[in-house]
């Protein structure tokens, strides 16, 4: 095994309360970032089912001719966004209608005119449902001169959209937060370390050790504190899924491409905090 | 080998440490540095070791300058100098082959070769029988040979020593210092900061170079620029 690694786990071993404290600490931080990643993940999935529901609806003047419809139809799928353009009758507006509000059949059965209008449903390729298409195809649909009316939620729309980028940016400021206390407590773990082994790194300064090799330890404990914190996060933030899923309400599990990556940047992130730390820890020992 | 040209040393609260000195020490020359207590021996040597910079002056020492040399590059000049203190700077808790090899490991010596070269350094400073005690079981003679057998670690070619036998006795006090002839008889050049003037009378054919208050003040290589009132120069 390897100096910088035995010492690396040495550290563990010789002072262990410390050291399972700094990664409990590091565990709690990450733990809250992998909540966030619960939450926006799930958050994303219900906006992605709610964003399926984004369409334009475009309702049409009783006069309109059949073959203005096909024009329409034609020219609304020939825009690279929309996914199908589905023509909807007067008449079949009002079955559905029937089907869809069931407690109404009697003031559908006295009805002696169809007072729905005809329709173009303007369905939006996934991925291309952004507020600025929905713009733009709404303008298109609105162009068409038999067009009465078009609708597509522009309300819900906006609300939707705004909650996505609300969220993003939560989980960026609260993420980078944490991400910065979980780099000052790995700092100051490893400014402990430091301390407690300044016989050994002036000694081996004294005979000529490379830096890079007084360093490498302490890079590596960096990476084990943030592979065990990173660990201690994911079981944290899985015990965690499993209580809501089981006792609240049903709630997706995170893709392992996610917790691997979670634990990945956790590593990466023990090591860019550690060298920040031993660089300028290192100085105090001459 | 050791070249000090026109060099000061200055620190922000105690002022002038070294004031313009300059000396040589050549290849498998022995000499003593003295001087009283605060007259700049061990700034001297640290500048040596490169463990700090001059603040006016150059340093070269084993084909290194200080002037040239860039901080990633020091421990370059750690491995062709050793250094033992006076408190030894021991890890406790470790054994005399322990200490040893931890040297030699941090420096990049092969695995397999790590302990026979420790227990060969520790039979060259007379300690191969104490190898597996704790160095804070063995007397401050044993423990300053081990600190030897460490500074030995890199075969470096000068050795640099801060009052080595300041916490020995006599008899322990002259091991040590036969060991530094010994040493230099085999062609290391050492340097060793002393106050010790008995111990520089007895070897009164090594040179000595005399530091007060952060200026050499007498060099027995060069006599006539001593200064008339050297102890030193009283003491030969």
């Amino acid at each position: 095994m390897s100096y910088a690694l035995r010492e690396a786990l040495a550290a563990f071993r010789r002072a262990p309360v410390l050291t399972g404290l700094a990664s409990a600490m590091v565990g709690m931080a990450l733990y809250v970032v992998g909540l966030f990643g619960l939450v926006a993940y799930n958050l994303q999935t219900s906006l992605a089912l709610l964003e399926e529901r984004v369409e334009v609806v475009a309702y049409l003047r009783d006069d309109v001719r059949t073959e203005e419809i096909e024009l329409a139809v034609a020219e609304l799928r020939e825009i690279p966004e929309v996914r199908g353009v589905e023509y909807v009758s007067k008449d079949r507006a009002l079955e559905d209608a029937r089907a869809e509000f069931p407690d109404f059949q009697q003031v559908f059965a006295d009805l002696e005119v169809n007072p729905l209008p005809a329709s173009l449903e303007v369905e939006l390729q996934a991925g291309s449902r952004t507020e600025e298409n929905v713009d733009r195809i709404a303008q298109v649909a609105s162009a068409f001169p038999f067009v009465e009316e078009v609708t597509y939620g522009e309300e819900w729309v906006d609300r939707l959209f705004t909650l996505r980028r609300i969220g993003a940016l939560t989980a960026l400021i609260v993420g980078t937060a944490f991400a910065v206390v979980a780099a000052l407590i790995i700092g100051t773990a490893l400014r402990i370390a430091i301390f407690a082994r300044r016989d050994e790194i002036y000694i081996m300064r004294l005979v000529g050790a490379k830096d890079a090799f007084v360093r490498r330890p302490f890079l590596l404990e960096g990476a084990l504190a943030g592979l065990l914190g990173g660990a201690l996060a994911l079981a944290l933030t899985w015990l965690t899924f499993r209580g809501v899923d089981s006792f609240l309400f049903t709630i997706a599990w995170i893709p392992a491409a996610w917790a691997g990556a979670g634990v990945a940047v956790a590593v990466v992130f023990g090591v860019a905090a550690s060298s920040l730390a031993v660089r300028r820890h290192l100085r105090e020992v001459t | 080998m050791i070249e000090l040209t026109r060099v000061s040393k200055e620190y922000p609260r105690r002022g002038a440490a070294l004031r313009d000195i300059s000396f040589q020490v050549g290849k498998g020359e022995f000499a003593f540095l003295t001087g009283h207590s605060g007259s700049g021996k061990s700034t001297t040597l640290r500048l040596i070791h490169m463990s700090e910079k001059p603040s006016r002056g150059r340093i070269r020492v084993a084909g290194y300058d200080s002037e040239r040399i860039s901080p990633r590059e020091i421990w370059k000049v750690r491995r062709r100098v050793g250094f033992v203190f006076q408190d030894f700077r021991l890890l406790p808790g470790r054994t005399a082959l322990e200490n040893v090899a931890f040297a030699l490991e941090v420096t990049g010596t092969p695995g397999k070769l790590i302990v026979p070269k420790a227990q060969r350094l520790l039979s060259q400073v007379g300690l191969a029988p104490k190898a597996g005690a704790l160095v804070n079981e063995l007397s401050g003679g044993e423990q300053q040979r081990v600190a030897v057998a460490r500074a030995l670690a890199n075969e470096p070619v000068i050795l640099l020593a801060d009052e080595p036998t300041g916490n020995l006795d006599e008899r322990a006090t002259k091991g040590i210092v036969d060991l530094f002839f010994q040493l230099n008889a085999m062609g290391m050049a050492v340097l060793m900061a002393t106050h010790d003037l008995e111990l520089m009378r007895r070897r009164s054919h090594a040179r000595v170079l005399e530091l007060d208050e952060g200026r050499l003040v007498f060099d027995s290589a060069n006599p006539d620029d001593s200064g008339p009132d050297s102890p030193t120069g009283r003491a030969s």
